[in-house]
């Protein structure tokens, strides 16, 4: 599917949900206007999801200033907890909230959801099968300078080993209004894995997703790039370089890494010359764990993950970061080069 | 006596609910023996608090498992779940001879209970410490559903070492969630020793206040004293949490068990199978044991 085509579907969409209020409007970040931002989005939108469905409430643990979520809390205080810094406490509530009929989304930082209360997320969410919404925000090392322990390099190979949990990556605001929608009825225990809030455009309007189905954006023969979450724009603009060079990549934004869309994969074994995964984590358990369960059963081509090596990130402002563990668009392009051996 | 608890539960005579706490403790044995292991002494302790609830006290209706208006009942301490089961079957939520096959390859019922396989279970447990906050959100959850039901959590007083209970005892208190009830089993044992000498988690009841709660301090093995504590409980969705501490003997009715800990995991052999049950059906005897014994 091409940017064209994405961007037809999410018209499709559009219309059927409120628009951004003037306070919104009129905010933006480095002239980006805050309707592009996940960061301002999330609260609004899941304001606009509590306006049309009575089981949506909001948690979230002493972050609601920096997840935005007190949007919400100002559009519907009666469906808003604050935890405090309690996070454990606040995914099992959820779950209890969720096993009375009610589709709670908690939200925190993703070392302090995913890492922190792993076994609140198995035991509690997904063991019992309930529609527990786990936001996790300021994944990966989108947290820079404030170092190891508020990074979550981990916790896509944490949360994909937990049986019946399904894990989806937001690539930019309209993928997560697009995530947000159609979380709404899935079934079962999700975690969703946000960036910093500032993560790149990729869609220009709400996409049509479906969760365990790759969105191919861009077509060539040479290579596939497999990304998810803000490493998808890296993955775009390497591309526009790398044909630069006579080198045609494919670009597929995988997602949801649970369930992982198989086909995709195998069709990129198929049609092009080599794959390179790029994700914002550790190597090991994330994206290119799972892409490489799957290569090891096809045919085998030339391939590489890419991400976060074993070991703890620097100290740095996130840009510093990405550009020194190669996670930015001179990165990915370099490293594909290298794949294909041409570097 | 007869216990009144029209108000929630069912009129019940205190003979009846002494011959249910029995029940408990015969099929927790019988159970027990088809198993090979099992929870002996923890769930003795707690007979007469889950026969009360159970057959006293809970708003339930057991030909409907899932009534949205049903209080909830949550066993933060999973580990009784053996001394569970056969309360729910009696109550008419599955057929009792699924039983037979406690534990067995495919059965629904393990050491742990599973809201997803059975009936009545209205939350999975097992990890100790998440039981609190599972029935937190539960009674939070009555407010935008403008629902009356209660949340009990039964806890042991070992699984007061667990941070997360005072997560949720903090939030507790200040979410004014009035209709949550909690039940400490203060047992007085796990599973390395004595409470007090492992990790000390007394005094409860003042710590509980301190957090907050509405407590109450009660004799757990004593069948009025428990409807009374239930009786006493305020209505209402918002208020402080209810927390009563019952006082119990870990190993309950078999004299050999109470107070010691060479039954938190056991298995009844040959006659002392006989003898133990034997000892059951004559009913609760005054405790000897006064302190705990290996």
């Amino acid at each position: 599917m091409s940017n064209e085509a994405s961007s037809e579907q999410g018209a499709a969409l559009s219309g059927l949900f409120t628009g951004v209020s003037d306070l919104k409007e009129s905010r933006s970040v480095k002239g980006t206007p805050a309707s592009r931002l996940p960061a301002f989005v999330l609260g609004e939108e899941l304001g606009d999801l509590a306006d049309r469905d009575p089981r949506v409430m909001v948690l979230t643990a002493d972050l609601a200033s920096a997840n935005r979520t007190t949007e919400f809390r100002d559009r519907h205080p009666d469906r808003f907890f604050d935890f405090g810094i309690a996070e454990k406490n606040m995914i099992t509530a959820a779950a209890g909230m969720a096993s009375a009929g009610q589709v709670p989304y908690a939200a925190t930082f993703a070392a302090f959801c995913a890492i922190l209360c792993a076994e609140q997320i198995r035991t509690d969410c997904a063991y019992p099968d309930l529609p527990v919404r786990v936001l996790g925000h300021h994944s990966g090392m989108s947290m820079g300078f404030y170092g190891t322990s508020h990074h979550a390099l981990e916790d896509i190979a944490m949360m994909r080993t937990i049986a019946g949990l399904t894990v989806v990556c937001t690539t930019d605001a309209n993928h997560l209004r697009a995530v947000l929608r159609a979380s709404l009825d899935h079934p079962g225990a999700m975690y969703i894995r946000m960036g910093r809030g500032r993560d790149p455009e990729v869609y220009g309007e709400v996409p049509a997703i479906t969760f365990g189905k790759a969105i191919r954006l861009r077509e060539g023969g040479d290579l596939t790039i497999i990304a998810t979450g803000a490493q998808v724009r890296a993955a775009l603009d390497a591309a526009e370089n790398l044909a630069g060079q006579g080198i045609e990549t494919r670009v597929v934004d995988m997602h949801t890494i649970k369930p992982l869309d198989e086909a995709e994969i195998r069709a990129a074994a198929a049609e092009t010359g080599a794959i390179l995964t790029v994700e914002e984590h550790n190597i090991i358990g994330g994206l290119g764990s799972a892409v490489a369960e799957v290569l090891v059963e096809c045919e085998r081509v030339p391939f590489r993950r890419h991400g976060m090596p074993d070991e703890f990130a620097l100290i740095g402002p996130p840009a510093g970061l990405y550009a020194h563990y190669r996670l930015d668009t001179p990165g990915v392009t370099a490293v594909a080069l290298e794949l294909l051996g041409k570097g | 006596m007869t216990a009144q608890t029209a108000a929630h539960g069912r009129n019940v005579s205190r003979e009846f609910l002494e011959e249910r706490a029995k029940f408990v403790r015969l099929e927790t044995v019988r159970l027990t023996r088809i198993a090979g292991a099992g929870h002996y002494s923890s769930t003795f302790s707690a007979a007469e608090l889950l026969a009360c609830l159970y057959y006293g006290h809970l708003r339930i209706n057991p030909a409907e498992p899932l009534w949205a208006d049903r209080d909830r009942f949550v066993l933060s301490k999973g580990h009784i779940a053996i001394g569970l089961y056969p309360i729910l079957a009696d109550l008419g939520y599955f057929d009792p001879r699924l039983l037979d096959d406690y534990t067995r390859l495919g059965s629904a019922f393990g050491d742990h209970p599973d809201m997803k396989k059975i009936p009545g279970c209205d939350f999975s447990s097992g990890s100790l410490g998440h039981g609190l906050s599972v029935c937190l959100g539960i009674a939070l959850a009555a407010r935008p559903q403008k629902r009356d039901y209660r949340v009990y959590c039964m806890l042991g007083d070992g699984e007061l070492n667990e941070g997360q209970v005072w997560e949720a005892a903090m939030a507790a208190s200040h979410f004014g969630v009035g209709n949550l009830v909690a039940i400490v089993d203060a047992n007085r044992l796990q599973i390395d020793g004595a409470t007090a000498d492992i990790m000390g988690v007394e005094p409860i009841h003042e710590r509980f206040a301190s957090f907050g709660w509405e407590v109450q301090r009660i004799d757990g093995h004593d069948i009025d004293a428990v409807l009374g504590a239930f009786d006493a409980l305020p209505r209402g969705t918002t208020g402080k949490p209810q927390m009563i501490v019952a006082d119990t003997i870990k190993g309950r009715g078999v004299q050999m068990m109470e107070l010691s800990l060479n039954w938190h995991v056991g298995n009844l052999v040959g006659r002392d199978y006989d003898a133990v049950i034997e000892e059951i059906q004559a009913g609760l005897k005054p405790v000897t044991a006064t302190e705990v014994r290996p």
